[in-house]
């Protein structure tokens, strides 16, 4: 008897391997070289960062007379700072800093980006011109001088959570409030593609409510562009903050940071001093180039049009 | 046309008063600012503070407050500074052609710099140049702008040193006992300490690491958008249809396919041009160049409201300017876009 069409497919089913889409994304990541490389070196940052009181026989804050100013030995990798701290003590606890507020500040700027993307791209009308308005207005805002400005603003709020530890929460929610628009953008283009796919005209057929439309049903489908903007929105968000702090306006002292470490480090490269200057920088490149090749290698790994 | 373009005009002011409102309303929420100096002032009694808060008016509800502020601004008095008392739009001449000098300079270096490598890359698909000028772009987009500036101080002023001064060669200050050296390259400033007229040498030779800074960033950015769009342009029907008709390859380059992959990376690059403030700040801070980025550091260390205010609407108004500009010439090259 001939086989029938089901047959066959049960057939291919058993010979090839099952592949989920996680299996299948993984696989084909694991293709890109430097993201590979990219995720061992973040990973190292991150396992360094969370280790660092375990396995440092420095203390960040003990300032050591007799050791200011030493330059990279053996007993200090990276050198030490103006006070005798070990700079690779220092920069990995700064790294705590550095990659949470990276990550949470993201986090924010995903939330607001796709809820105003989402609701933009699905009801379309005067609530996609007005939120588009709303979007434009904040590109067109100078992001670094917004920034300066509200951190200027923070300064005469008192709330505890946004203050302590040298201003963190607030430098995050600040971050996450002007990281939206790119976002916002992408997922309303995309809202606006899948909303006239059947499965959608299926749901509403069904009596199914519209904001369950979008979160339980559009949504999901535009997974994957938003994990490959939040990657690169995080590399952003931490040369941000950095840059922030480098300038006296991000995260104060003693919390330290990579930017503000390099802000006590301009005086002293002058003298000679370079460690002081080039350690957190580097740290803050590594950091960023890793991620960046994540992205690279996610966008690759999650492109269907890629998967062979 | 002419009806997009009125379109899009007059969506562009109602956005730059909301901006405008917005910075003001945040800049007034700020502390420190007009009344602080005399807060701090033990002899002023309270009464004499509220009188002079009803003199600057400083009591009056925001909306009050802006309106003035905007209907004085419309009309060319931007106000005084803080700090120093001399108008904002002095202070602000005095600075905006020094950025502009550090902006447009380095933007016309990433251009340069940009397309011929992003075309050859595209060209010469997976190799070694490719290879390496991909890796260089990615490499230029990570590195964290401020950081790069420094260590750019740090090898050519700090170490390197003048080949041409008296006493030696090349040294590195650390290893040799190089008394007389001068550094390689200056580490700051327009000109040389005190010299009133720098010669065009001596400018030259200020703006190197400035705009070197500036540039990469760009560099990297743009090399990659431009060999993409190279890429895309030379797998269309148009090219092959171009070397069928037996065209030198040359010609087939540099007449079809350049002019579209040229146009949209022109065009985003004018676009970002705003964008490069930011970058500014950053090297005016580190290499103490009098612009408006440092200004704005300045000012925003100090809160000088006036100036603070000053420097954000003449850079929005330039951002909302360039994308009017860009969407307007998207529109002239593009037929598609105008009826939307």
């Amino acid at each position: 008897m001939a086989t029938t069409t089901l047959d066959r497919l049960d057939l291919s089913v058993q010979k090839g391997k099952e592949r989920s889409m996680l299996s299948m994304t993984w696989h084909q990541f694991r293709r890109h070289h430097m993201a590979m490389i990219g995720s061992f070196v973040l990973l190292l940052l991150i396992l360094g960062s969370i280790l660092v009181s375990v396995v440092s026989p420095y203390d960040p804050e003990k300032s050591s007379m007799r050791e200011r100013r030493d330059p990279p030995s053996l007993v200090h990798p990276m050198g030490t700072d103006t006070l005798g701290r070990d700079m690779m003590t220092r920069l990995l606890y700064g790294g705590r800093v550095s990659l949470t507020i990276g990550l949470l500040a993201t986090v924010v700027g995903i939330s607001i980006g796709t809820t105003i993307g989402a609701l933009a791209g699905y009801y379309g009308g005067w609530l996609d011109n007005a939120l588009m308005r709303l979007t434009d207005l904040f590109i067109s805002m100078p992001r670094l001088f917004m920034l300066i400005i509200m951190t200027l603003l923070l300064r005469s709020w008192d709330v505890p959570l946004l203050k302590a530890n040298g201003g963190v929460g607030g430098i995050i929610l600040i971050l996450g409030i002007l990281s939206w628009t790119g976002t916002a953008r992408l997922v309303r283009g995309q809202f606006l593609g899948l909303k006239e796919k059947e499965f959608v005209e299926a749901a509403r057929a069904l009596g199914i409510k519209n904001m369950r439309i979008v979160f339980r049903h559009i949504l999901p489908n535009t997974a994957t562009p938003i994990i490959v903007a939040a990657t690169l929105l995080v590399a952003n968000t931490i040369i941000a903050e950095s840059g922030l702090s480098f300038l006296g306006f991000g995260v104060q002292p003693p919390t330290p940071t990579w930017g503000n470490m390099l802000n006590a480090a301009q005086d002293e490269m002058r003298k000679g001093n370079w460690w002081m200057a080039f350690f957190p920088g580097l740290m803050i490149f590594l950091t960023v180039i890793s991620i960046n090749y994540i992205g690279d290698g996610l966008r690759d790994a999650l492109d269907p049009h890629k998967i062979q | 046309m002419t009806s997009y373009i009125i379109r899009r005009l007059i969506q562009a002011v109602p956005l730059l008063f909301l901006i405008s409102f917005i910075v003001f309303v945040l800049i007034s929420l700020a502390p420190g600012g007009p009344m602080s100096a005399f807060e701090e002032n033990p002899n002023l009694t309270p009464e004499d503070l509220a009188r002079l808060e009803e003199q600057l008016g400083l009591n009056k509800p925001i909306h009050e407050r802006y309106l003035a502020w905007i209907s004085r601004i419309l009309v060319g008095d931007w106000g005084y500074s803080n700090a120093t008392r001399r108008p904002v739009l002095t202070e602000i001449g005095d600075r905006l052609p020094n950025t502009l000098q550090l902006m447009v300079i380095s933007f016309i270096v990433t251009i340069l710099l940009a397309i011929p490598i992003g075309i050859i890359s595209a060209l010469k698909q997976y190799s070694v140049f490719d290879h390496m000028a991909t890796f260089l772009a990615f490499v230029g987009q990570a590195v964290p702008i401020f950081w790069f500036g420094l260590i750019l101080i740090i090898v050519f002023n700090v170490w390197l040193n003048n080949p041409v001064s008296p006493s030696s060669g090349f040294a590195w200050s650390h290893l040799w006992d190089c008394g007389d050296c001068k550094p390689l390259m200056p580490g700051g400033g327009m000109a040389p300490y005190g010299v009133e007229n720098p010669t065009l040498g001596q400018r030259i030779q200020h703006l190197i690491l400035p705009v070197t800074m500036l540039a990469l960033f760009g560099t990297g950015t743009y090399t990659r958008y431009m060999r993409g769009q190279m890429l895309e342009v030379i797998h269309l029907d148009y090219v092959r249809t171009a070397r069928a008709k037996g065209l030198s390859e040359l010609q087939v380059i540099i007449r079809h396919a350049l002019k579209n992959a040229l146009t949209p990376v022109i065009t985003i690059m004018a676009l970002q041009l705003p964008g490069l403030f930011g970058g500014a700040l950053f090297t005016e801070t580190i290499f103490s160049w009098p612009g408006m980025g440092r200004l704005f550091f300045r000012s925003a260390q100090r809160v000088d409201y006036p100036l603070l205010m000053g420097i954000v609407m003449i850079n929005a108004s330039l951002i909302i300017l360039f994308n009017l500009l860009a969407d307007i010439t998207y529109a002239v090259l593009d037929p598609r876009v105008r009826y939307d």
